[in-house]
């Protein structure tokens, strides 16, 4: 009996092993790749072992396209991710304390902006822009990423609020508190993890982005970093190692946020329908 | 006592919900009325007929012409084709994932198992379909290197139809498997504790207690997986642009990749919003579904 248990405790950890290299590899072999030479890149089969280098990423910070593609991925999605919160979290103060007709309609409105696909709204959006010449700005891709920024954010919050005891909105009432200071010196704080994971969230799908970015920014220097990474791919010989190291810039980042908020993934990913 | 506190009236949730509900109308309502009036428009911005004539109304013609498009259909089939490639190998592999990481035992590797779920899930979508493209690069991709290990002859993944399809169907299983997985886990903790370790005490095999014990714990997740992957699929567009661009031919043209290529390349802003308010309507049935299923306890 005992040794079953052995068999089954090492079937268990190889399992686990296995399921740790399908999960990570790709991500390793980005990194591996940004750090090969041209030569090692281009080797049939592909070797494993090899002197790493970091000339790609000094290659792709020489000239100015992947940092100002970051920086305008930075700027694009902290905007959106701020004006996210401004305004999602109000409404999901009222969603999680008021009793009001068309509750549920509203809720269920926020929530089935998660499922619409971009392609529906990127072509009025496109024809819409061009109009009003939004076209090439970053106030576009700000403002269109809070469909699906704000429904995350008054999901997570609304939830995060509900959970905050009424007694202490019932005293500070006595004290003559208005709505506003409720709301700003009670639930803003006390809330304040899930805020900060909803924020998080809005980031990474902001910071990731292709299809809005693809076809509402045709100039050189607004242009978002998934759109630039994709941008090396054509030509002849492609530079993979610039394009691992751009890939590996940047999926970095978000990777450590998403592990910030690791435990609470499904949660986002869902809209809260299983907790 | 009310009217001294101006806060309190009737009204005061309108104030909180006001700046998001405008915002959202603005960006989301708004433009998708405007996509349905361009649907009934010939809207051609690269046909200068179209532009001097105003984009005339005509109807209900771009809807005619995406239904008796067989491409579009095409390209419908084949986006169903890849759910059914992806999805029930994503339960599989999920449910398996769950069940290792949720057994006792292992405490901290099970630990770093589980946070190391979360890097495909964050991995930019254009960045997996790069990875994708080194990965089943014909000469020196390392799939390949993989398949020659197990004696099997390499292959031109991303040149013929069926190695394209099955390359961006990996690419998918890799990165949503782990979504799968963290939404069967979450399940699968929702069993009592004193249950399963009755359950464990009764019974030795794994099987039993996954088929009596745990099973009804999973299928709640199962639902949730069905819907929000039916949608992510219809969604789809970032990996397989840049991994394919839809080819080769139109073997992996699935149909967000379609209508983008119709709405940017062709310029066919018509046609292109009649079918994606086509796609729309889809949309709206699956997730009327999700909602029934899953917020009944809010109504």
């Amino acid at each position: 009996m005992s040794s079953h248990w052995r068999v089954g405790s090492i079937l268990h950890a190889v399992g686990l092993l296995i399921v740790l290299c399908f999960t990570l590899f790709p991500f390793y072999w980005m990194i591996t790749s940004s750090l090969k030479n041209q030569t090692e890149l281009l080797a049939s089969p592909p070797i494993w072992l090899f002197q790493p280098s970091f000339a790609n990423y000094q290659a792709i910070f020489a000239d100015a396209t992947v940092t100002t593609a970051v920086l305008n991925s930075l700027i694009v999605a902290t905007s959106t991710t701020a004006l996210s919160v401004a305004l999602g979290t109000p409404a999901a103060y009222a969603l999680a304390r008021f009793e009001f007709r068309g509750k549920a309609d509203l809720w269920f409105w926020f929530i089935s902006n998660r499922m619409i696909s971009p392609i529906v709204l990127a072509l009025p959006v496109y024809l819409l822009s061009r109009q009003v010449g939004l076209l090439n700005t970053h106030v576009v891709l700000v403002l269109i990423y809070l469909t699906f920024n704000l429904p995350i954010v008054v999901w997570i919050c609304t939830d995060q609020f509900r959970s905050i005891p009424r007694d202490l909105e019932q005293s500070a009432r006595l004290e003559g508190a208005t709505q506003l200071d409720i709301f700003w010196r009670i639930y803003l704080p006390l809330g304040l993890p899930g805020v900060a994971v909803s924020a998080i969230f809005a980031f990474i799908f902001s910071w990731n982005e292709l299809l809005y970015a693809l076809v509402l920014i045709t100039s050189q220097d607004l242009k978002t970093a998934p759109v630039v990474a994709t941008n090396f791919m054509s030509g002849y010989e492609l530079p993979w190692g610039k394009i691992m190291a751009t890939g590996t810039v940047i999926v970095a980042p978000v990777t450590l946020f998403a592990i910030l908020v690791s435990r609470h993934m499904v949660r986002g990913l869902t809209m809260g329908a299983t907790k | 006592m009310r009217r001294h506190h101006p806060g309190y009236g009737r009204w005061t949730p309108f104030f909180f919900l006001a700046p998001a509900v405008v915002a959202l109308f603005a960006i989301g309502i708004y433009p998708t009325i405007f996509a349905v009036m361009t649907s009934f428009r010939r809207y051609n911005i690269t046909r200068r007929a179209d532009m001097l004539d105003g984009f005339p109304f005509v109807g209900l013609d771009n809807y005619r012409q995406a239904f008796s498009d067989q491409t579009f259909w095409d390209s419908l089939a084949l986006t169903g084709r890849f759910f059914l490639s992806v999805v029930p190998l994503q339960i599989v592999l999920g449910v398996l994932i769950a069940l290792m990481l949720h057994r006792p035992g292992w405490g901290l590797l099970r630990s770093i198992a589980r946070v190391s779920l979360v890097v495909p899930l964050a991995t930019t979508y254009a960045v997996v379909g790069l990875i994708g493209r080194l990965i089943f690069n014909r000469d020196f991709g390392v799939a390949n290197q993989f398949l020659g290990w197990m004696s099997i002859a390499s292959s031109d993944w991303l040149g013929n139809p069926t190695g394209a399809f099955i390359a961006i169907v990996v690419m998918d299983v890799w990165q949503w498997t782990p979504f799968v997985a963290l939404i069967f886990l979450a399940g699968l903790s929702m069993v009592p504790v004193e249950i399963e370790e009755a359950a464990r005490l009764e019974t030795k095999s794994n099987w039993a207690l996954l088929r009596y014990v745990q099973l009804p714990y999973l299928l709640p997740g199962l639902t949730a997986v069905l819907i929000l992957r039916s949608s992510d699929v219809l969604k789809l567009f970032d990996m397989v642009f840049v991994m394919t661009r839809g080819g080769p031919g139109a073997a992996t043209d699935l149909i967000s990749v379609y209508v983008q290529r119709v709405g940017f390349k062709v310029f066919d802003l018509g046609l292109a919003s009649a079918q994606a308010i086509l796609l729309l309507v889809l949309t709206i049935i699956l997730s009327r579904i999700y909602i029934r299923v899953f917020y009944r306890e809010i109504e």
